[in-house]
């Protein structure tokens, strides 16, 4: 509905204010809708008419028959604000109005240069302030320890491997006796592992409790797979560790494993290799150190020159903290497949006469860590936004 | 642990430097972690696995030394008077009366061997510079000449041994024993200990006097007025010592190396050397070694195929690597078969850790350096299986992420309150949790959630969506272990509210019910759009919801009558106890149930070619009428060109009754065939009205 300038009965500052608000608000619209001359004039008659024009109308219902002591609040008002505003308005339509007619002349008639400046001015008249932030309407970040896992994960399945899972509350039998751990061995202690409770009747192998690996995950899947295989197994595992900086009581790893007539500790460390250029980039190198476990051997843990400092031990002329300035970094512990875990599986066709194979491990959240350089684990499973929004 | 470079020079005649030395010694697993000091007084600090109990002691070090760099190692001998040579007496019986102590074991399994000496009329007094000097680089307090040498052949061949005050043994002899319940032993830390039947001992006649491989008795120690010494080696079974180590919460340098395997053939040597370096100081005469062995601990020959080594490691190393590198550890080569295609080698008894083919080829791989192997890729044809679900999980994923849901991960295990509140399934508790609070395996994913929720709400963050997808673990009604897949959203009120468009609100009326019913609607567009990205024919909505839910601003969804989801609004009581600063929302999705569902298919539909007719209705229910009954209503008029039927606007008070509701409806129709004639459309909107009035519905001209 068009504006029509009201009748005022309240002559307080705010009233009026209101008024003159909704008055300006009127002319901004009906001015930015008007692109052609003869649309300008109307324009003009209707707000600036000497006789009946809008500007005309507010003298004589609100200036005019103002109380006396409201007079010249209002008069202010209609001069300093109303009419300069409306001049104001007016004459940068008009120049507007102008441009545009000149715009669409030149464009008519060809003419280059005059359009170019036409052209100009219009777009300038238009423009808005760029500056302004966007609107961003929020996106979910994917967990960081979970996006890490998916890439090591893809490293893999790239290479062949499928992927496994098994359950997380597993038995003794495949978290330990079938990953040849010696029936004394300290793992097995509560300090080092949690337990189901209520366990004691049962025999030691099918006591359950919270797998301290994802390791199980290698005989679960040999005995329903038959040789050649291939597989990773992302997963959360968990140990007694009370929650600090760098321990958390439940974390995740992704374990691997291939078996075939013809797997070689070259083949480890080739696969490995190549695996951790896809991570951390070709120019990472890897170093493999002897180390003990109980169902790999030859075991290893393999070492990558340092992804902070680039295997200098310096960032700078500061010393790199994560590597502890060594320049390497150990990321996985692997080995050939012990032949007594075969054992286990042996007549699902793993003879360790027969077939060989490599197995490996690395936890997920330690490299989460490094890669993001995150200062403390315990950030990981708060679920604070703050945090989480950071890998957004 | 810590190993003095300069005494590691004493066994083998180095000509690298130390840095190098612990380079190379790490490259074959003997970690070298860390370097002190400078000169005689450099120290590394080292990393031994828990397998290599040999290789805890500068010997030890020395031997993976020589090998490394393949130079000789020179044995220790140590030099007693001629009178003091070694006259064993191997007994199988377990006891030696004959010799100049006597020993009795009574548990032979446990104690299979126990060497001892007598040294009469020495002096006790501080130790030798050196002695003193070495000690303390490996930060060891030197005590006294006796002691100091017992601790001094711990760090130089590994054998723990002990001293006693020969004067202070009751009844001149030694009893290996198991403890009575209820025995005390003061040990020489000044602690006195209650002992029981699982306990081994080393006693004479009267009491204990050593806590066997762990600690030796407070009241036979050394002291300055001792003048004789009994010295005592033993071997102990590892199993008892580390039980008993932890039975005692006493980890000692003694128990460390029992626990792991001592070198069975080095009591004699170590008993000698202790005598040696007592003598040498302190003087005195030397009596004979009384050396009871009850069981030997001989380990058979293995046999090392050289295509095994290959068929292994790959590469092609050759016989005579592998007999250098084994001789040098001081395994003993016995070449056979046809050009030399094995070996019969003998194990060490320093090396308990060997005992199979395949751990002789891990010290081939090991000393011929890992690093040395090329890298090699396996060929493989086989193809690549992603789990069953993989592609069901990446899309919810996806979805959850672009609704703006931040991906959390949280902690297993909540309380047992909790696991009561939020879940009827049987828990899976803990036999050793880590709190009351986390002391059952979480059966729902609520109240990590809630946690979660909290935690940001606390620290100002009130723009919070989450989402989590897990596992929660239940025990079935048989009682079997089950770990069913769950995903959980949460949302703070200003979240759901944000994501609401300022186009999307239907009830336009004010209060806090409309603002609950607007929220409501949001969240539940979240739940439905997850839901969506499943094949679904029939998605229905009730209010069987979990209690931990407000039981009016919730819903369960069903899949074709099963449920799937349960989401909505947290029940007061339950926000109000978790302190949470804002109303919260929170889904529970049953990923077993929705992953029974395919993943929609995107399927084509030709657009329509003739123009839509929307036609609304403004009407006046009771409340008691909910949407989905106007929906059905007009759903059963079965008219073939209504392609949707929607709510528009929705308002309570002002001129609508109390109890009342005003709806404007919208139905769209269209024709795939034909522009809409407009009697039909009047024809249409009668029954639509007709239909929405036998509800009760009073239409609003």
């Amino acid at each position: 509905m068009a504006y029509t300038v009201p009748k005022l009965t309240d002559y307080s500052t705010a009233a009026l204010d209101r008024a003159t608000r909704d008055l300006l608000s009127a002319l901004e619209e009906e001015s930015a809708a008007v692109r052609t001359e003869p649309e300008y004039e109307a324009l003009r008659i209707r707000w600036r008419a000497r006789k009946d024009g809008i500007v005309t109308q507010v003298n004589d219902l609100w200036l005019k028959t103002a109380p006396r002591q409201a007079k010249r609040n209002v008069g202010q008002k209609v001069n300093e604000v109303i009419l300069s505003r409306v001049d104001a308005v007016l004459q940068e339509r008009h120049d507007h109005v102008k441009n545009l007619g000149i715009l669409e002349k030149a464009r008519a008639a060809g003419l280059d240069a005059e359009l170019d400046a036409a052209r100009c001015a219009v777009e300038l008249a238009e423009s808005i302030d760029i500056t302004l932030p966007g609107v961003r309407r929020p996106i979910g970040a994917e967990h960081p320890i979970i996006r890490t896992s998916n890439e090591i994960v893809s490293v893999f399945q790239k290479l062949g491997y499928s992927v496994a899972d098994g359950p997380i509350v597993e038995t003794d039998y495949y978290n330990f006796e079938a990953l040849n751990f010696p029936p004394n061995h300290p793992a097995r202690d509560t300090q080092d592992t949690l337990f189901i409770a209520n366990q004691q009747s049962k025999p030691q192998r099918e006591r359950l409790l919270l797998r301290t690996h994802t390791s199980p995950v290698q005989i679960r899947t040999m005995e329903k797979m038959r040789p050649p295989i291939r597989i990773v197994i992302p997963g959360q595992v968990h140990r007694n560790d009370p929650p600090d900086a760098s321990h958390s009581p439940m974390f995740h790893q992704i374990e691997g494993l291939a078996v075939d007539t013809n797997i070689t500790f070259g083949d480890l460390k080739g696969t490995l290799d190549h695996a951790m250029k896809e991570l951390f980039g070709s120019s990472v190198k890897t170093s493999f150190r002897p180390s003990f476990f109980p169902f790999t051997e030859p075991s290893a843990e393999l070492y990558v020159t340092c992804f902070v400092c680039g295997g200098s031990g310096k960032r700078g002329t500061e010393p790199c903290r994560p590597c502890k300035q060594t320049g390497w970094m150990e990321v996985l512990g692997c080995g050939m497949v012990d032949p007594n875990v075969f054992e286990f599986v042996k007549d699902n066709g793993y003879d360790p006469k027969k077939v060989s194979g490599f197995a490996f491990g690395m936890g997920v959240d330690r490299l989460a860590l490094l890669k993001y350089g995150v200062d403390d684990l315990q950030l990981f499973f708060q679920g604070d936004v703050r945090f989480l929004q950071q890998f957004s | 642990m810590k190993i003095s470079p300069q005494w590691v020079r004493e066994f083998v005649d180095l000509t690298v430097d130390d840095r190098r030395l612990a380079e190379d010694l790490t490259a074959v697993g003997i970690a070298a972690e860390g370097i002190s000091g400078s000169g005689a007084d450099t120290v590394f600090e080292m990393e031994i696995g828990t397998n290599r109990p040999d290789a805890m002691n500068h010997y030890g070090v020395a031997r993976e030394t020589a090998a490394i760099y393949d130079l000789p190692l020179k044995p220790i001998e140590p030099k007693l008077p001629s009178a003091a040579k070694a006259a064993s007496s191997s007994g199988s019986s377990g006891t030696a009366e004959a010799v100049p102590f006597p020993i009795t074991v009574e548990e032979p399994q446990l104690c299979p061997r126990f060497t001892a000496r007598v040294l009469r009329g020495t002096r006790i007094q501080p130790s030798p510079e050196k002695i003193a000097r070495r000690l303390q680089l490996l930060d060891q307090r030197p005590i006294s000449n006796a002691v100091d040498a017992t601790n001094y052949v711990l760090w130089e061949i590994g054998k723990p041994t002990h001293v006693f005050d020969l004067d202070l043994l009751e009844g001149g002899k030694i009893i290996v024993r198991k403890a009575k319940d209820g025995e005390k032993l003061k040990t020489l830390d000044g602690v006195e200990r209650k002992l029981t039947s699982e306990d081994l001992v080393v006693a004479d006649a009267k009491k204990p006097v050593g806590l066997a491989g762990v600690m030796g008795g407070y009241d036979t120690m050394i002291t300055e007025k001792t003048r004789n010494v009994l010295i005592e080696s033993a071997w102990w079974d590892p199993v008892t010592i580390r039980k008993t180590s932890r039975r005692h919460a006493l980890h000692t340098d003694a128990s460390h190396r029992f626990e792991r395997g001592a070198d069975f053939e080095s009591t004699v040597l170590s008993c000698d050397r202790v005598a040696e370096l007592i003598l040498e100081s302190g003087g005195g005469e030397l009596g004979d070694v009384v050396d009871v062995v009850s069981k030997r601990m001989d380990q058979a020959p293995v046999v090392l195929r050289v295509s095994e080594v290959r068929r292994i490691l790959g590469g092609n190393l050759d016989a005579a690597q592998m007999f250098r590198i084994l001789k040098k550890l001081g395994f003993e080569l016995i070449p056979e078969g046809q050009a030399d295609a094995y070996f019969r080698v003998r194990i060490p008894s320093w090396r308990l850790d060997v005992e199979r083919e395949i751990d002789l080829i891990e010290e081939v791989a090991r000393l011929h350096g890992y690093d040395k192997f090329q890298n090699t890729l396996p060929a493989y044809s086989g193809a690549v299986i992603e789990l069953p679900d993989a592609a069901k999980e990446a899309t919810l994923r996806k979805r959850a992420l672009a609704l703006g849901y931040n991906e959390a991960v949280s902690l297993t295990f909540i309380s047992h309150a909790d696991a009561e509140e939020f879940s009827s399934a049987k828990v899976l508790e803990l036999e050793n949790p880590l709190s009351e609070e986390a002391s059952v395996m979480r059966t729902s994913m609520a109240p990590g959630m809630l946690d979660m929720l909290a935690w940001n709400l606390n620290r100002d963050s009130e723009d919070v969506r989450l989402f989590e997808m897990a596992h929660v673990y239940e025990l079935s009604a048989s009682g079997e272990r089950i770990e069913p897949r769950r995903a959980c959203l949460g949302a703070t009120l200003t979240a759901v509210k944000g994501s609401l468009p300022a186009g999307a609100v239907l009830d336009v009326s004010k209060g806090d019910q409309a603002t609950a019913a607007e929220a409501f609607r949001s969240f539940k567009g979240d739940v439905e759009n997850l839901l969506a990205a499943f094949e679904c024919d029939n998605l229905t909505f009730d209010r069987q919801v979990a209690e931990y839910l407000h039981p009016g601003r919730s819903a369960r969804a069903l899949l074709n009558g099963a449920p799937v989801a349960q989401f909505g609004q947290i029940h007061p009581e339950v926000a109000a106890a978790r302190k949470l600063r804002q109303d919260v929302f929170l889904a529970e999705i049953d990923l077993e149930r929705l992953y029974q569902q395919g993943l929609r298919k995107a399927q084509f539909r030709p657009l329509p070619k003739y123009p839509a007719v929307e036609r609304d209705f403004s009407f006046i229910f009771a409340d008691s009428v909910s949407f989905e009954q106007m929906q059905k209503a007009v759903g059963h008029l079965r008219l073939g060109e209504l392609r949707d039927f929607q709510p528009v606007e929705i308002f309570r008070g002002g001129a609508i009754g109390a109890g009342k509701y005003s709806i404007l409806l919208r139905a769209t129709l269209q024709s795939a065939e034909r522009t809409l004639r407009d009697d039909e459309i009047a024809q249409w909107s009668a029954k639509i009205v007709a239909a929405l009035q036998g509800l009760g519905g009073v239409q609003r001209t």
